[in-house]
């Protein structure tokens, strides 16, 4: 009981997307295509997975491949790196209306490295609160309407994924959050990841990242509910 | 290969006239009476197994791997002259899973260990005999496996069945499998089945340039990147000799106490969220979460990536932003401890982590546990301790330790900790060199071995250079590896309520085991 109490004197952790100016370090931000006028300076080998591009109006960053390794942040590059996290993009209409106010999620840990993760974790906590969306963790994929898959499709967790899939009543979604998840990230290579969870699994929303900040997943679910009154207005700075 | 071979250490500052590293060759028949030798004579930690597989004439090498205080390294180097290998497990029972990943990875054989096998490669998804580590051209094909897999059947009660758990789980959890065997309402064995996660990434390292191969390592384990990046990056400096400059060497210092202090804020929440207190989990929660944007505010990525480079740093975050994180530190500690300090009145709390998954201190040195879990058992190991890196020889760290092994102990550990992290923070803080960040390393041939004390425990790389300047072989020795093989013994004989609680304060990573 009297954590009750304790709880109640804290009063509001949570994040009011909309209300107030977001504080620094919710995202680490991304590097954005960019033109440069000395683009002779630019090399774009700094870039361990090519995600970086010369172009005679500057330099093209392919987003879906950068796995932050921070290499082409200024001023080491002429890249410009935009503080957002509106980072998610559908390839399939947002679920039904009816789904918009409580939806149930099932997470499948396909080989993540624990960054992903670690930021769904938060996304649940207390400070982003997920569930105030109406958006729930659900016990069995038999109640889940999204997937959420982080992390390459390891050899070794490729049927887990198929068989949640394949467990989820329709209609529903999937989420592949993270680089990883997208298209193998930096593990693409190795012998024992299947690639990215569109190997194993239809994909309709895709957000990139390593890892991709809690508010990006936040959006990607967005893009999933069709649910963005609320977050519609941040601020991005 | 041969005795030129032997490893460089990251040792920089050991003593004057000792040799920090004792290599000891023997042959296969002389093993297991060679290391009851040596394990009579002083009582090392036992870190790793390195197979040197290469491709060509030379036999390949087993290298059994120790360390010790005032950074010692033992070595016990076996060519392999025969086909069957004597096991160490016997003997070394924290060499039981290295020796099994030996067998499944290399197909080294072993003569008496209690158990190889369906191990790191599962039977159902790999065919047999694969040995994908052993060096080829191609890289292994997958698929071909058969069998469902069935434990081995360790309790012979009537009424005894097997309740199993995972991989996938209901929140955002980490896949693993847990078979429990039990008659009723304790569990008698717990099989813990890791590796479905396995991402083979030391071969994925292999044939990268070490600039490279440096992210792959960050990305081993993403809560503990930096420990990673970091030593893997002194891996390769000891290759190569090179001395990372003294202000590097403070901010390295830093950020490995900045990681430490916001993984075990998060481990501990994950202790009090599974005693089932929401409110005291959510605050140490929301410290959790500062911390993660406070990294991204000041060092760039909220999880440290891309901040370790070879020979030193990728860039300078600046002076006031180190006063800052330390100030940020000082604030996380104050709201830990006044949370952890009610916390110790609760009486809901202490029950359930008081003489609850005992690891009493000679079990858990017979099972070779590190990090805060053996420190709570009594076991004093501790890197920055053994073998001063960075800039601990300048900013001594005292190791935290209890005794009565229990949940409890393990949480007092982690709470002490929190606290000795910001402390050491503030010292490296007021205290930073001038200069550079980054020395170059020149690419040269050779074998480096180099540890660290990451936030869950030694964790080791051994790093073999080749002469086209990539990575010929990595073997990553990490804590998760070494600790998931106790808990085991941490819930046999407790309640299945017990289970998850149990499995928090062990605060174990599994993509750290499956490499
Ligand atoms: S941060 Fe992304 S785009 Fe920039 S160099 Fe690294 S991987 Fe490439
Ligand atoms: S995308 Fe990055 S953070 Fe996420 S699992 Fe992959 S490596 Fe880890």
């Amino acid at each position: 009981m009297p954590w009750f109490w304790e709880g109640l004197k804290t009063g509001v952790r949570t994040l009011r997307p909309g209300a107030v100016r977001l504080p620094s370090g919710v995202t680490p931000g991304r590097p954005t295509t960019t033109a440069v006028t000395a683009r002779d300076r630019f090399d774009a080998n700094i870039c361990p997975v090519g995600a970086l591009a010369g172009r005679d109006a500057g330099v093209a960053v392919d987003f879906d491949h950068c796995i932050h390794c921070m290499r082409c942040q200024p001023p080491k590059a002429p890249v410009h790196w935009q503080n957002d996290y509106r980072w998610a993009q559908a390839a399939a209409p947002p679920l039904p209306h009816r789904f918009q106010r409580s939806i149930h999620v099932r997470i499948v840990d396909a080989g993540d490295c624990g960054g992903c993760l670690s930021e769904l974790r938060q996304l649940l906590g207390p400070v982003y609160s997920l569930h105030r969306y109406g958006i729930y963790v659900s016990p069995t994929p038999r109640d889940a309407d999204v997937l959420l898959v982080v992390g390459p499709v390891t050899v070794g967790m490729r049927v887990a994924l198929e068989e949640t899939y394949a467990a989820m009543p329709d209609p529903k979604r999937v989420v592949a959050v993270g680089v990883c998840a997208l298209n193998g990230g930096l593990f693409a290579d190795s012998f024992a990841v299947m690639g990215g969870a569109s190997r194993v699994v239809p994909v309709d929303v895709t957000v990139p990242g390593c890892p991709p900040p809690p508010l990006a997943i936040l959006h990607a679910l967005e893009l999933v509910t069709g649910l963005s009154r609320e977050t519609r207005e941040v601020a991005e700075s | 290969m041969n005795r030129t071979d032997a490893p460089r250490v990251g040792a920089p500052d050991a003593p004057a006239g000792r040799e920090p590293l004792q290599m000891v060759s023997t042959s296969q028949a002389t093993l297991p009476d060679t290391v009851r030798r040596l394990m009579a004579e002083n009582h090392p930690l036992f870190i790793g197994l390195v197979v040197e597989h290469p491709t060509g004439s030379p036999p390949p090498h087993l290298q059994y791997v120790w360390m010790g205080p005032e950074a010692r390294w033992l070595l016990v180097d076996v060519a392999m002259d025969g086909a069957v290998v004597p096991s160490i497990t016997p003997t070394v029972f924290a060499a039981d899973w290295a020796e099994r990943e030996a067998e499944d990875l290399f197909g080294v054989n072993f003569a008496g260990h209690p158990q190889l096998g369906d191990f790191i490669l599962h039977d159902e998804d790999w065919a047999e005999r694969l040995a994908p580590m052993r060096m080829r051209p191609e890289p292994p094909a997958h698929g071909g496996g058969r069998d469902p897999y069935e434990p081995p059947r360790i309790v012979q009660a009537p009424g005894r069945f097997v309740m199993p758990v995972g991989p996938v789980f209901s929140g955002a959890q980490e896949s693993v499998r847990f078979l429990l065997e039990t008659v009723g309402e304790e569990i008698m064995h717990a099989h813990v089945r890791l590796f479905y996660k396995y991402r083979g990434l030391e071969k994925l390292m292999e044939r990268q340039t070490p600039n490279r191969a440096v992210l792959v390592a960050e990305r081993v384990n993403g809560m503990q990147a930096f420990a990673h990046g970091l030593a893997f990056a002194q891996a390769v400096e000891a290759v190569a000799a090179a001395v990372v400059p003294p202000r590097a060497r403070a901010l390295r210092t830093v950020l490995a106490e900045w990681e430490r202090l916001r993984s075990h804020v998060g481990t501990l929440a994950g202790i009090v969220e599974s005693t089932g207190l929401s409110v005291p989990a959510n605050l140490l929660a929301a410290v959790e979460e500062r911390l993660l944007q406070q990294s991204a505010r000041y060092l760039g990525h909220r999880y440290l990536f891309g901040l370790v480079a070879l020979g030193g740093l990728s860039r300078d975050p600046g002076d006031d932003a180190l006063h800052a994180l330390a100030e940020a530190g000082v604030e996380a500690v104050a709201a830990v401890q006044a949370v952890c300090h009610r916390l110790t009145f609760d009486n809901s709390f202490l029950d359930r982590l008081e003489a609850v998954g005992i690891l009493p201190p000679p079990r858990a040195a017979t099972l070779g546990l590190v990090g805060p879990v053996g420190r709570a058992s009594g076991a004093p190991a501790d890197v920055r301790c053994w073998h001063p890196y960075a800039a601990y020889d300048q900013h001594p760290v005292t190791p935290v330790i209890e005794s009565e092994g229990d949940g409890y102990a393990r949480f007092r550990v982690f709470r002490r900790e929190v606290a000795a992290s910001v402390d050491l923070i503030q010292r490296c803080a007021a205290s930073l060199p001038a200069g550079p960040v980054q020395t170059p390393v020149p690419v040269v041939p050779g074998v480096g071995l180099a540890a660290v004390e990451a936030p869950s425990g030694a964790l080791a790389y051994w790093v073999r250079i080749g002469s086209a300047g990539t990575v010929d072989r990595c073997h990553i020795m990490t804590p998760a590896f070494l600790n998931w093989h106790g808990l085991a013994d941490a819930v046999r004989d407790f309640a299945f309520q017990d289970f998850p609680i149990i499995v928090s304060t062990l605060g174990l990573s599994v993509a750290d085991a499956d490499r």
